[in-house]
């Protein structure tokens, strides 16, 4: 393979910013920073732009390939809940490959039997097969025995289980959070504390059974408060969450946009803040884009109709960006939220500006000023609440392997 | 720069009603609301003479879309177009393609493509009504979307207060019961909050939405402390599921607490209206012995506005196609 030399960059590491450049060669990363460029390599210029570990998507809902290109994605883990879900090691072993060559795909098994929330699924053999975690899907698991022994079991097996958390009895049918903003639109609605009920029992059958878990996506205070707790009394208790419960409060539903329909709803702008604070103080580990895209025929609906979820993998790096600009992070840790911490927790090496490790690079513009517009992402459906804002930072080239892509 | 001319051009006169739609009371003025009530007022007398016939809206195709089952809303709907000489025509969801899956956009564009000049919609889901709105060139009337909004029920409590008080600035108005699930109270507190009542909500915890503060009204579980002094009392109607367990635990124990007998009743201020949108749960969340009550109960009359208001909305959302100047 011939060798690639990216030059005039700002290598983005753990530890901070060095002007520099990357030398690969056999799709790993040989040198950084200075270096003899080799008489064969082929050159690429990034302009003083970032030199950055590509992102791991800890959570996607799509193998949505142009997605992950456009937004500098080289690894996605896969949720289960596809059509049929991930519960079988037949079907782990098939998405592993469906990425493949331009972004790895980490295939999350479904916990249970059809994501049901009932029997337990085949853990180990989907280990075997390739399970890089395993996941209760869309929905809680409101049976707690259910959770108790399918956490003592992901235990001794060494898998995480990512949980998502919203007590099921709380919620029923609701397709926002208990406000105002609910109530004049005559929208069905729950506490947004049915967030941190879910997550107090999930942590302390964590607890009882040493399992490690994550919440996938986070947005209230009071299950801040939890994880912060948890993770000072050592439980191996993680959590993440998505630009939009950084950026919007349930206000942005407005006039019933069903792009704004996710799940767990958007909450309320004290929530938001407390989302804002758990970021900055290191509370939440994982920044992920819960890319799900849905097109028209699901979101063109009355709004408790419409299906939950954004597309959000081609705006999650220039929507984090945004977060350096207010100061909440630097360009470092952020780096460490959308890609060291997400490759930690799926158990796959690398994705950090090192030496030996794989040469999954994105060159990125951080100022360059764009316009997301639904209609025109990459992505298979354009349905994002971000649709028409105005933004900077993009992605100049994904570079999977040591080969640029897209 | 714009070049002025010797004299300025005539200021467009402005509509009284600049809204091509009425999907909800948010977002009217209370000056609009007030011009419509007024309009509403000619068409009471009329509707009390033998022969209540104009042709106003002659030739006008309406369309009365109703995917949730109505009685009173669609009948009296009915009668406000033929009184007015539109063409009705009534599309329930029973006959429908909506039971065949066909989307909501579906069927707003077929309604669209047969050239309705006004259509009227009920639907089960909250902003339902508005999605269809946008995508027909028509004037949309919502006759209730979910628990969002039913704009010409408020309309009408307010033409029967003002009627009987006469006035709603400065009045007390408790809305009693099952708040939660009502298009007709949010409606309701909009319109009364925006022309200056005083507006309590009343009900079971389990019945009062979260946050309903924030549209300015005060809240309260105990029945006979939210009946304090009201000058209007309207009670709404809990529909028979919700009162088996699920909200309240059951149809006598709402009553007990939560329904409007006479002793309840004198809680209220002296001659306090009585107001229900209808159909009733007798015994349930009031007692026969008040809703009959001639001197304080206005439900009969309620229905009777209802008619006058419709008539109203549709003669003044059809002017700009009929072509009325000042309406273009």
């Amino acid at each position: 393979m011939t060798p690639l030399a990216i030059l005039n960059g700002r290598l983005v590491r753990s530890d901070g910013i060095a002007e520099g450049g990357v030398l690969i060669k056999n799709r790993q990363i040989a040198t950084t920073g200075q270096f003899e460029i080799p008489a064969n390599a082929d050159i690429i210029d990034a302009k003083g732009g970032l030199i950055a570990p590509g992102l791991v998507d800890l959570c996607s809902f799509a193998i949505d390939i142009p997605a992950f290109v456009a937004g500098g994605i080289t690894r996605a883990g896969l949720m289960p809940d596809q059509s049929p879900p991930l519960d079988h090691a037949a079907l782990i072993q098939r998405a592993g490959q469906a990425g493949k060559p331009h972004v790895w795909i980490s295939p999350i098994a479904a916990a249970t039997r059809g994501l049901e929330g009932l029997e337990l699924a085949e853990l180990g053999l989907m280990k075997a097969a390739g399970a890089a975690a395993i996941a209760t899907g869309r929905h809680w698991i409101p049976d707690s025995g259910v959770m108790y022994r399918l956490m003592a079991y992901a235990a001794a097996l060494d898998l995480m289980l990512i949980s998502h958390a919203e007590d099921s009895g709380l919620v029923r049918n609701a397709v926002a959070t208990d406000s105002e903003i609910a109530t004049r639109l005559g929208l069905a609605s729950a506490p947004a504390r049915a967030e941190a009920i879910a997550v107090a029992r999930d942590i302390a059958l964590a607890e009882e059974t040493g399992a490690r878990i994550h919440f996938r996506k986070l947005s209230t205070a009071a299950a801040f408060d939890l994880v912060r707790s948890a993770k000072t009394r050592g439980l191996r208790v993680t959590c993440g969450t998505t630009p939009a419960y950084l950026l919007l409060s349930d206000l942005a539903i407005g006039n019933f946009r069903t792009f704004t329909r996710l799940s767990p709803p958007l909450r309320e702008e004290a929530d938001r803040q407390a989302t804002l604070a758990a970021l900055a103080d290191g509370t939440i580990d994982v920044l992920c884009s819960g890319h799900d895209p849905q097109g028209p025929e699901a979101k063109r609906l009355p709004f408790a109709d419409a299906a939950p979820g954004m597309a959000g993998a081609e705006t999650l790096l220039t929507l984090s960006l945004g977060l350096v600009r207010d100061g909440l992070v630097d360009i470092p840790r952020l780096f460490t939220l959308l890609s060291a911490n997400p490759a930690d927790l799926l158990g796959v090496p690398g994705h950090r500006l090192e030496v030996g490790a794989e040469a999954d690079l994105i060159i990125v513009d951080p100022e360059k000023p764009w316009r997301i517009v639904g209609e025109e992402l990459a992505a298979s459906a354009g349905n994002t609440p971000f649709d028409g804002l105005p933004v900077q930072g993009k992605v100049l080239q994904t570079i999977k392997g040591g080969q640029p892509v897209g | 720069m714009i070049e002025s001319a010797a004299s300025p051009p005539p200021r467009p006169t402005a509509s009284p009603f600049p809204h091509r739609h009425l999907l909800g009371i948010a977002g009217l003025h209370p000056h609009e609301i007030s011009w419509l009530l007024d309009e509403a007022e000619q068409w009471i007398g009329f509707n009390r003479l033998a022969a209540k016939h104009d042709d106003r809206l002659a030739g006008l195709t309406m369309i009365n879309a109703f995917f949730e089952n109505s009685t009173r809303t669609l009948l009296s709907f009915e009668i406000a177009g033929k009184r007015l000489g539109a063409d009705v025509v009534n599309m329930a969801v029973a006959q429908s393609s909506v039971k065949k899956g066909e989307t909501l956009i579906d069927t707003a564009v077929t309604l669209n493509a047969m050239h309705a000049d006004v259509i009227v919609i009920r639907h089960d889901a909250s902003g339902a009504v508005q999605l269809i709105a946008d995508k027909v060139d028509c004037p949309v009337l919502n006759a209730g979307d979910g628990r969002h909004e039913h704009p010409t029920q408020a309309l009408l409590d307010a033409l029967t207060i003002r009627r009987r008080k006469g006035q709603i600035a400065g009045l007390t108005v408790a809305i009693c019961g099952d708040v939660l699930h009502s298009r007709v109270a949010r409606s309701n507190i909009l319109l009364l909050t925006s022309l200056g009542a005083d507006v309590r909500v009343v009900g079971p915890p389990t019945l009062l939405p979260a946050g309903i503060e924030g549209m300015g009204v005060s809240r309260h579980v105990d029945f006979e402390a939210g009946l304090d002094g009201a000058d209007v009392v309207m009670m709404l109607r809990l529909q028979r599921e919700r009162m088996e367990g699920g909200f309240v635990p059951s149809p006598r124990e709402y009553h007990a607490l939560y329904g409007l007998t006479p002793e309840r009743l004198s809680k209220a201020a002296p001659n306090a209206l009585v107001m229900h949108p209808g159909p009733m749960n007798r015994g349930v969340e009031i007692a026969s012995s008040v809703a009959d009550d001639i001197d304080r109960s206005a439900i009969t009359e309620q229905v009777e506005m209802g008619v006058a208001v419709r008539m109203a909305c549709l003669d003044v959302l059809t002017r700009a196609r009929r072509g009325i100047e000042g309406w273009a």
